[in-house]
């Protein structure tokens, strides 16, 4: 019986009209708020609820708000200090467990990941009962004063990377490490001329994630910082509070941004075969 | 004087004896073979002389010197892993440069070193390339130069041929064997392949369960195997059932069914249960009687396997073993002289036979 339609592949159904719809209003819901707040973010109106013009005298406005800026320096230099060492931790952790067996590695690998499955509230707090109860001193001079924070940071970004440079590990081939001790090749040389190489891709990747991860964090960071200790996400908050004003628009548009960036820089060092070639 | 002296090593690992008890030498320019079904313990041996595994007991010695205590970094030997483990992030000629620059070689020397290693393996044009736009067999002439540019005492190839297709495999196992003789240095090579060290060794070392079966020469091997695995293992072979009813000077008398009373070359002694064995090749396959012929037996063709070059037939003998018999194609009309179901006589001669102990 020619006439009869066969039942489709699961992948025809991507061609069909309702199908498209259906993706076509999942993306607007996921992007349209997103898009929204960078367009109002050139808004001429105070109230920002109905577009009066464009403008960029709030991205001005944003730059020269001291606090503001100050919170966005306090992010960045907490996001530097956290990826270097959440990255180093993290791979090590990372090749530990790839390449030893020792007792209660199941056990201490189930640990290892518990800050990622963990509630954000629950380390928050468990971070700042912590920072209060071994008297962790505040007031020391900035950066000293973003310490607390960097270490709740450091905290649960670093399981994060240990995932992802394990992940790349697992492809690694052994016998390119026994290849290169045949050849003369010391422990530490082998490491460092052909492991680490290997390594990298991991490495950049896990190391963009715990970069933006702790550019954007708010909870954790909420329960550790201090007055004077204010990061970008936390500022945008309390500015929140009062009303939503293209300035925050505006400031956030920039974080967006810059998540985006160094995403795409993620995606595109992820890739296979640019994986094989770095 | 022999290069490696493997000294009753035995390799446990928990619940297996991988190698047990290898004892032999080999000598210096030797292109030696370890053959073997999977998990005979062919590898593990490789291994231990390559210093990545560490025997339970026993002994290594290379080029007179005990390696026990030396690390694999450290040992004139060099080996060409199975998967080639060409270096993924490097160039061609980094590759073959790397052994040389661990070990602090000048660069100028690491350079001409290398290029002349990559000549070696007709590579020289594609010292620029990265691996993954090398073909497979590029990428094992890529770990061959990389590891005969350390000038090693011992070269040790783990299975190298077993990712290349058949015919590229018949090429590099001719090319292996010219650049052994080039080199003048000593291969070790681990194969699955009975062909391949067949063709390519001097020597081969047949290993089952972690024993060494026999060591020999090839024709050696497959002429006079010392016991049924390796009579099996070698080629294809008859087994026939007998008895030993005499014994003479050099020969023992065997009694076989439907074969009766036969002499058998054989010099050690010899009683009880035994194995006949002849190579399928040395049967003669006839519609008739043959008059002069040590052994012979009829029988029903019941099966005829074409290969081009030969044909496998297989014979039924009434009511005893089924015999097989291989058959060159010499003419185009050899086909057409024997159909299946038809009569056949088998003969052979007496010293084609050779008596296995069970």
């Amino acid at each position: 019986m020619i006439w009869r339609r066969s039942k489709p592949a699961p992948l025809d159904y991507a061609g069909r009209l309702w199908m498209k719809i259906f993706i076509a209003a999942v993306f607007v819901l996921l992007y349209a708020p997103v898009i929204l707040m960078m367009v109002f973010s050139f808004n001429d109106s105070k109230r920002n609820i109905v577009w009066r013009g464009f403008t960029t005298k709030y991205y001005e406005k944003a730059l020269k708000n001291d606090g503001l800026v100050e919170a966005f320096i306090n992010s960045l230099t907490i996001a530097f200090f956290n990826t270097i060492i959440a990255t180093a931790l993290g791979a090590m952790v990372a090749l530990l467990l790839w390449r030893f067996r020792f007792p209660l590695k199941g056990a201490y690998e189930g640990f290892m990941a518990l800050p990622i499955v963990i509630p954000e509230i629950c380390m928050g707090v468990a971070m700042l009962a912590f920072f209060n109860r071994v008297g962790w001193p505040a007031g020391m001079p900035w950066p000293l004063n973003l310490s607390a924070i960097t270490i709740a940071h450091i905290a649960f970004s670093f399981p994060f990377v240990a995932i992802v440079v394990r992940a790349r590990m697992a492809g690694f081939n052994r016998e390119l490490e026994e290849a290169s001790r045949d050849l003369g090749a010391t422990e530490w040389q082998t490491f460092w001329g052909v492991i680490f190489p290997y390594m990298r891709p991991g490495l950049v990747a896990g190391a963009l994630l715990a970069f933006t991860l702790s550019l954007d964090d708010f909870v954790i960071t909420f329960f550790t910082s201090g007055p004077e200790t204010v990061t970008f996400p936390v500022k945008v908050y309390s500015m929140v509070r009062f009303s939503v004003t293209p300035e925050v628009n505006a400031a956030s548009t920039i974080l967006v941004l810059i998540t985006i960036v160094v995403t795409a820089l993620m995606i595109r060092l992820q890739r296979p075969d640019k994986a094989e070639n770095a | 004087m022999s290069i490696i002296s493997i000294q009753h090593i035995t390799k446990e690992f928990p619940g297996v004896k991988a190698v047990d008890d290898a004892h032999f030498d080999i000598a210096p320019n030797e292109f030696f073979a370890l053959l073997g079904p999977s998990g005979c313990g062919k590898t593990t041996l490789l291994r231990i002389i390559a210093g990545f595994e560490t025997p339970s007991s026993g002994q290594i010695l290379i080029d007179g010197e005990d390696v026990g205590d030396t690390p694999p970094n450290k040992r004139p030997v060099n080996m060409v892993f199975q998967s080639y483990a060409v270096f993924p992030h490097m160039t061609v000629l980094d590759n073959v440069g790397y052994g040389l620059k661990v070990t602090g070689t000048p660069a100028a020397e690491i350079k001409s070193r290398a290029e002349e290693a990559l000549e070696m393996v007709q590579l020289g044009h594609l010292g620029a390339r990265k691996p993954d736009q090398l073909s497979g067999g590029q990428r094992q002439r890529v770990a061959l130069a990389r590891a005969l540019v350390k000038r090693p005492k011992v070269l040790l190839l783990d299975e190298p041929m077993s990712a290349l297709d058949a015919k590229l495999r018949e090429q590099m196992q001719l090319e292996l064997s010219r650049l052994q003789q080039d080199v003048g240095i000593t291969f070790i090579i681990v194969t699955h392949d009975q062909d391949e060290a067949l063709s390519m060794a001097d020597r081969i070392a047949v290993m089952n369960e972690g024993r060494v079966e026999q060591i020999a020469t090839p024709e050696e091997l497959y002429e006079s195997p010392n016991s049924r695995f390796v009579a099996d293992f070698i080629g294809k072979v008859n087994l026939l059932e007998g008895q030993v009813v005499g014994a003479a000077e050099g020969s023992v008398t065997v009694d076989v069914a439907h074969l009766g009373k036969v002499q058998v070359l054989h010099s050690s002694p010899a009683n009880g249960n035994v194995s006949l064995a002849v190579r399928p090749e040395k049967i003669r396959m006839t519609p008739d009687e043959p008059s002069a012929a040590a052994m012979k037996t009829q029988g029903k063709v019941t099966d005829w396997a074409y290969y081009g070059d030969t044909s496998h037939i297989y014979v039924q003998a009434e009511g005893g073993p089924r015999l097989s018999v291989t058959v060159q194609n010499s003419t185009r009309a050899t086909l057409d002289t024997t159909d299946i179901g038809d009569q056949v006589w088998l003969s052979w001669q007496s010293e084609d036979t050779l008596l296995l102990n069970q």
